[in-house]
């Protein structure tokens, strides 16, 4: 055992930290600090992800044939690290860490050829279509129908929840093409075209109040689409054994990096907040707070550490861990949030609608406050989302514990 | 030792509550929200000729003789509706400090204003660098002659849009953050020097940053004196907490409510979710942080006319207790009601919404907490 890093290791650290000095533009940045859900422009998201591209570091996760960046466990958990303590956005996961393992495992080599390389470079954008009106946590028991019409699937039903579909060229979608034997045995992993007859994307606004177009979420609408037989990813009727795989990459994720940039953020805030005449920082109150979180915070990171530690790229970290880095880190996602707004105090009131196009210098009464209640509003789907932190207790309690 | 509510106490309810549901359901409070003016005129006149404005009010002033308690019928069901005119900041808060302590000349002149639904009122207390502490005044009152010229800054001030008439608090002497020296004043909003920005807040009220710049106001807009200031506005503060716990009793029993019943018609894994056991301690746990709420709340506003020290126990007590309960319950709605819970479409993020804001209303849990130790 060993937690000290090698000379290439610290090498490769200052290698990260001089790339995103030079690729995280002030565009990108000042987009970062005032997003209320964790996205950015579509302009600004592809913009990132097209200069990591050039660098080799779109896909850390990637297996390096298919163009993956090639780091050791090590490296991977600095470069997120540093990604993270900087603040730079998020690759948008859908393609990237969603449907590309999915594809590399089970696709084939036309759909590998077809895929991955526009998913490499950023050309194209996808979103998941997983949970339906009537199956959420249930995801089994979902509608969505493909019937089999010789040279193609016909597509009816709609998919909820769908994030940033409104930017998006490409949909995977778990649907039902049969009804025989056990419920998950009659789902199938479909790639659709988001620009087929009969698909339409509606908003939903969350809490948290999203400017026109920049709503995190959507409800997506199949009617009569006609889809390609090569678009199915595996065998048909075995799209389950696709979509546990690929849920295991949306949970499988490492969260204290965010969590104590946020922390960080906090922090400052509080030492610039007065309260009774003296900096919030130094009220015994507030500060024992921030001491509790931030321990809870050095766990996860440690817990990460462990975990990640002895996976290769390409792998994923099995069930049970990946249900508690979700769990844990979505809780700690929630109460950091819920620090900060109270650093704030009163202006975490004032409501500002578009926080993209203004700066830190107009928000109202304090530079930097617009979005950091709508994220405490925002981040309640955490816990919601990617199954339920109840679900992923029920997934310990099984395939740990074996209750 | 009597919990019950007297006749007109429980005529009351019945008649806030069924002019709530009548002219305030969910989407007609959205569309009043989301209008130009962010409040319903036409609403406030009705509450005028219900009688609700005039409540609280003695009968010398013109009022109903009712009191906190009336008070508190009236906003647990304004809270139900989430109501967004401006009940808190006109009556209770500017309403009840003119009610205990203008003189007879500053009563006559500003009350049937209020009673009659004339004019809205607005209590900036508040400054940027204030947080919860209401001594921490920086804007000024130099004495000019028998008048009074106001300058500074006050934050986040609720019901301002709307407002025609202010009171301010203002330091007349001594240091920052000193209890003594600070004057409340009656401002006009359309004085000269007086200026607004004005913004919505994140739970569907509306508020301004206002500013006083060489405002001129006369002696007799000072009510009670420069060492009385302080006292009268905790008190009105106080005041306030009884009015926003009984607010958010309204909004902890629609959560429930909306949550119990959502989690009997939800089905998943063929049963409704309500059957799973993880998700009925949920709802019992939110259950009995409701009925602890009720409890302080009907504690603290029938200790509102007590001696000042049981009123200060007593009121940052229920504010702790809804501090903490308000936000269980609003996280745990939310969560029950998984995705739904998040849109904008549910009424159940919009009770969220403003139980997240009353924390913060008149001091967080922390603040409330240190007060109670020390009252």
């Amino acid at each position: 055992m060993d937690l000290s890093y090698s000379a290439e290791d610290n090498a490769f650290r200052e290698e990260v930290r001089a790339f995103i000095k030079e690729a995280f533009t002030p565009d990108i940045v000042r987009e970062c600090e005032r997003s209320k859900n964790g996205y950015i422009s579509k302009e600004a998201h592809i913009t990132w992800q097209k200069r990591l591209h050039a660098k080799g570091w779109a896909a850390p996760n990637w297996p390096v044939e298919h163009g993956g960046a090639g780091f050791t466990p090590t490296q991977k958990f600095i470069y997120t690290h540093e990604m993270e303590a900087a603040g730079a956005p998020h690759t948008i996961p859908f393609g990237m860490t969603m449907v590309a393992p999915v594809i590399m495992k089970f696709g084939t080599e036309e759909q590998k050829a077809q895929y991955l390389p526009d998913i490499l470079a950023s050309n194209v954008w996808w979103c998941q279509g997983y949970s339906e009106p009537g199956s959420g946590s249930d995801l089994a028991s979902l509608q969505m129908k493909a019937e089999d019409k010789g040279d193609h699937f016909l597509c009816n039903g709609s998919k909820i929840w769908t994030s940033m579909a409104q930017h998006a060229d490409m949909i995977f979608c778990l649907v039902r093409t049969s009804n025989e034997g056990k419920r998950q045995q009659g789902i199938s992993f479909l790639l659709i075209d988001m620009n087929t007859p009969g698909v339409s994307v509606a908003p939903l606004i969350t809490l948290d109040g999203p400017a026109k177009d920049q709503q995190e979420i959507n409800q997506v609408f199949f009617e009569d689409v006609k889809v390609p037989k090569e678009n199915l990813v595996g065998n048909l009727n075995e799209g389950w054994t696709c979509a546990k795989y690929l849920l295991e990459f949306e949970r499988g994720n490492p969260y204290s990096g965010g969590l104590n940039r946020t922390l960080g953020k906090v922090r400052s805030i509080a030492s610039e907040v007065q309260s009774d005449g003296a900096a919030l920082i130094e009220n015994s109150d507030f500060s024992a707070r921030l001491a509790n979180l931030e321990q809870q915070v050095m766990v996860m990171e440690a817990t990460e550490l462990r975990i990640f530690s002895d996976v290769s790229a390409g792998d994923n970290i099995g069930p049970g861990s990946s249900s508690m880095l979700k769990t844990r880190g979505t809780e700690l996602q929630k109460d950091v949030s819920e620090l900060a707004m109270q650093a704030i105090g009163q202006y975490g009131l004032p409501f500002v609608e578009d926080t993209l196009a203004s700066t830190n210098e107009s928000d109202i009464g304090m530079a930097g406050a617009a979005p950091i209640t709508p994220i405490y509003f925002n981040v309640r789907k955490t816990s919601i989302y990617a199954g339920s932190n109840e679900i992923q207790r029920n997934i310990i309690a099984k395939a740990v514990l074996g209750l | 030792m009597d919990f019950s509510f007297t006749e007109e106490q429980t005529l009351l309810r019945n008649m806030v509550q069924s002019f709530v549901q009548d002219n305030y359901d969910f989407d007609s409070r959205m569309k009043i929200v989301r209008s130009e003016e962010g409040m319903s005129r036409d609403i406030w006149g009705q509450f005028a000729e219900l009688g609700l404005l005039a409540a609280p009010f003695s009968e010398e002033l013109g009022g109903l003789d009712g009191g906190p308690i009336d008070i508190m019928v009236i906003m647990e069901e304004l809270g139900r509706g989430l109501v967004v005119e401006p009940y808190l900041p006109t009556v209770v808060l500017c309403g009840g400090i003119l009610s205990r302590h203008a003189s007879p000349a500053q009563q006559e002149a500003n009350l049937p204003g209020i009673l009659g639904g004339e004019n809205i009122w607005a209590l900036a207390y508040s400054e940027p660098q204030s947080r919860f502490n209401a001594a921490d005044v920086l804007t000024s009152a130099k004495a000019d002659g028998v008048g009074y010229v106001l300058n500074g800054t006050k934050a986040v001030v609720a019901a301002a849009p709307w407002a025609d008439k202010l009171i301010v608090s203002a330091r007349i002497s001594g240091e920052q953050r000193d209890t003594n020296g600070i004057g409340l004043f009656i401002v006009d909003k359309s004085a000269a020097g007086v200026s607004t920005q004005d913004y919505p807040t994140v739970d569907g009220n509306r508020a301004s940053e206002v500013t006083f710049e060489n405002v001129a106001v006369s002696g007799d807009a000072l009510i009670g004196s420069a060492d009385t200031g302080l006292s009268i506005l905790e008190e009105a503060l106080d005041h306030g907490i009884g009015a926003i716990c009984a607010e958010s009793l309204g909004h902890m029993k629609s959560l429930n409510d909306a949550t119990v019943e959502y989690c009997k018609t939800r089905k998943q894994f063929g049963v409704p979710i309500g059957s799973f056991q993880v998700l009925q301690h949920r709802m019992v746990d939110m259950f009995m942080e409701y009925e602890q709420s009720v409890s302080m709340t009907y504690m603290v506003n029938m200790k509102l006319s007590e001696g000042e020290d049981e009123r200060k126990k007593a009121s940052s007590g229920a504010k702790v207790q809804i501090g903490k309960s308000g936000r269980f319950v609003g996280q745990e709605a939310v969560q029950l009601h998984g995705g739904m819970g998040m849109t904008e479409e549910l009424s159940v993020g919009h009770y969220f919404k403003r139980l997240t804001v009353i924390d913060t209303q008149f001091g967080n849990v922390d603040h409330h907490l240190k007060r109670f130790a020390s009252a």
